[in-house]
């Protein structure tokens, strides 16, 4: 198989398992307490680009657009097999999906021109902080390529045209496959692959590994955000049918006023 | 005109969440001096689709066919939708927060220079156009200005509740069948597999769902809450534990990175509720939660809870259907 050069998009996220906080401001997530991660869409998505580069002798690159801190992101991708990362430097909730795609674009623009192509653009489906589902979409269209959203797996094949695409993903009416020519965009979800851990080789490797650092190419524009707020809290309401098995005739109560048991043929 | 993306079931019907997004639709005509109401749907319409969303005070139920249309296509079916926009003049276009939904309006937002909002739960005004949308799986909310035209945005699972107008609208069908050029079904789903019939391929329509998480305890104890799970009718989901340790498929989990559920009843057994499962099942009308811990995030945010080893109780509630005279 002819070797592709993939590129994978990550975001530094707070991980965020109970409680969320939010900066004084309003304006991002404070994830200083609960610390910081990569979306789960995106773990996948580097596993992805690391097989579809191994598979033909290409190479993944990853990039992220981020504060200083981010790098670790960019090196814990480096560890399991990405083999170059570009730090587009920037705080990462000032900048919206319209900004994101722009900045990604003129990374792809300016490795292709210096010789190296990303015929393939991984990102994660959407963030799990910022929720806005349209950076890769966008993406697709400033580089005006193809786009498939929402994929768990993604292999490249030979064809007599030239490279494909193929991405399989969950839809509607079941499992969809998408076969389109490189270049092109997929986004992925999580559930295709299993992220491998890295090795400790894998990790000393990683922080020698140069890393590109970037300026934005343009102030961000933002996401129209006015501010963010917490959900007031809800005071719980729970109703306790009891516990142990004795409570099974209360919650069965519960399930006949709920309508949601079918009526045997013998009745007891 | 507010243009509203419906998308249909296996038979045709409107969706749920379709309709929610159609409510929500006329609140803001109601906000915004009764501006007409119209629907756009890729395919068939139905009698009963059209006279559904005629009770939903539809104007207009723009009917898309045609070849460029006929697989799915996220540039495609967008451009359609657009070429609707056009004809129709709308000001606002939306649809329901779900991964087609979601996927096709950030198409339109950037193919007409809009900004897209994800997961509305309501607005606040409108001039300035400012949303309340949720991020970090729901467990914050963003206020956003939408400034630009077309408004585009899609609507949050049960952010409304979906009811049919007091007046109906005049429901007429117009039919279109525009071109789509070349470049945009580049990326179209060129085959589609029917979910293998053992899969929880309806877990995010499932009108009952039965969660199971780490509390389980292990990959052969599912049988009692499989169990319940059909004597309910409905659907098993589970937690990304589960399924991060083989426990379950993939397909069945539920949360941010997993299906999204609204059902009438979710009954999450050994979940203790974590924000990224949350994020997957917070539209559940009644939850109903077995657990172990009386202060899981799970229990003080059900409806109802029963406290204590779900390996005792769910045995003890199917007993309990049975001897009632239920069955699956």
């Amino acid at each position: 198989m002819a070797p592709v050069g993939v590129l994978v998009c990550v975001k530094r996220v707070p991980d965020i398992t109970e409680e969320v906080a939010l900066t004084a401001d309003g304006q991002s997530v404070d994830g200083r307490r609960a610390g910081f991660t990569m979306s789960a869409h995106e773990e996948c998505a580097v596993e992805l680009a690391v097989q579809v580069a191994g598979a033909g002798g290409g190479d993944a690159t990853v990039l992220t657009i981020g504060d200083a801190d981010a790098v670790e992101q960019l090196r814990n991708a480096l560890a399991v097999g990405c083999t170059a990362a570009t730090h587009v430097l920037g705080e990462p909730f000032a900048f919206g999906p319209t900004d994101v795609a722009r900045e990604i674009a003129a990374v792809v623009r300016d490795h292709e021109s210096s010789g190296r192509a990303h015929e393939l653009v991984l990102l994660g489906n959407d963030a799990a902080d910022s929720g806005d589902f349209q950076v890769g979409i966008r993406l697709a269209y400033e580089l005006g390529r193809p786009v498939v959203n929402g994929a768990s797996t993604v292999a490249v094949e030979d064809t007599p045209e030239g490279p494909v695409v193929v991405a399989v993903g969950e839809g509607p009416e079941g499992q969809e496959t998408y076969r389109v020519p490189l270049p092109a965009v997929v986004t992925i979800r999580e559930g295709g692959v299993e992220p491998r851990y890295p090795s400790v080789p894998g990790r000393l490797k990683a922080k020698k590994v140069p890393i590109e650092e970037r300026q934005p190419t343009a102030d961000p524009t933002g996401a129209g955000r006015v501010r963010m707020t917490l959900p007031p809290p809800t005071p719980s309401a729970v109703q306790i049918l009891g516990e142990g098995p004795e409570a099974a005739p209360a919650v069965v109560d519960v399930l006949e006023k709920l309508g949601v048991l079918t009526p045997g043929k013998v009745t007891p | 005109m507010i243009l509203t993306l419906v998308e249909t079931d296996l038979e045709g019907a409107a969706t749920e969440v379709s309709l929610e997004a159609v409510t929500f639709a006329r609140d803001l005509s109601a906000a915004g001096n009764g501006v007409p109401v119209d629907a756009v749907v890729v395919g068939e319409v139905s009698e009963d689709l059209r006279a559904e969303l005629a009770a939903y005070g539809v104007r207009t139920v723009h009917q898309v066919g045609g070849e460029g249309v006929a697989a799915y296509s996220g540039a495609g079916w967008a451009s359609a939708i657009l070429t609707v926009r056009e004809a129709a003049g709308s000001v606002v276009v939306m649809a329901a927060g779900t991964d087609r939904g979601n996927e096709l309006m950030a198409h339109v937002a950037t193919r007409a220079g809009a900004s897209m909002a994800a997961n509305v739960l309501s607005f606040s005004g409108l001039a300035p156009f400012v949303v309340t949308r949720q991020v970090v799986g729901g467990a914050a909310l963003e206020e956003m200005n939408l400034h630009q035209r077309p408004a585009v945005f899609t609507v949050a699972g049960h952010a409304v509740e979906a009811k049919p107008a007091d007046v109906a609208g005049a429901g007429e069908v117009v039919t279109h069948t525009p071109t789509v050029a070349p470049e945009d079904l580049v990326a179209r789903v060129v085959s589609t597999a029917e979910p293998e019939p053992d899969e929880s391929g309806a877990l995010s329509a499932a009108k009952v769902v039965v969660g199971a998480g780490r509390g389980l305890g292990g990959p052969d104890k599912f049988g009692d809450v499989l169990e319940l799970t059909e004597l309910l009718g409905g659907a098993l989901g589970v937690s990304r534990v589960v399924t991060s340790a083989g426990w379950r498929p993939h397909h069945e989990q539920v949360g941010q990175t997993g299906s999204r559920i609204s059902p009438d009843l979710y009954v999450p057994c050994g979940i203790s509720g974590a924000i990224q499962h949350w994020a997957g099942c917070s539209s559940a009308k009644t939850i109903l939660a077995i657990n172990s811990d009386a202060e899981a995030p799970m229990v003080t945010r059900a409806t109802y809870a029963v406290i204590g080893d779900l390996h005792e109780i769910v045995p003890a509630i199917n007993a309990e259907i049975r001897r009632r005279g239920y069955t699956a």
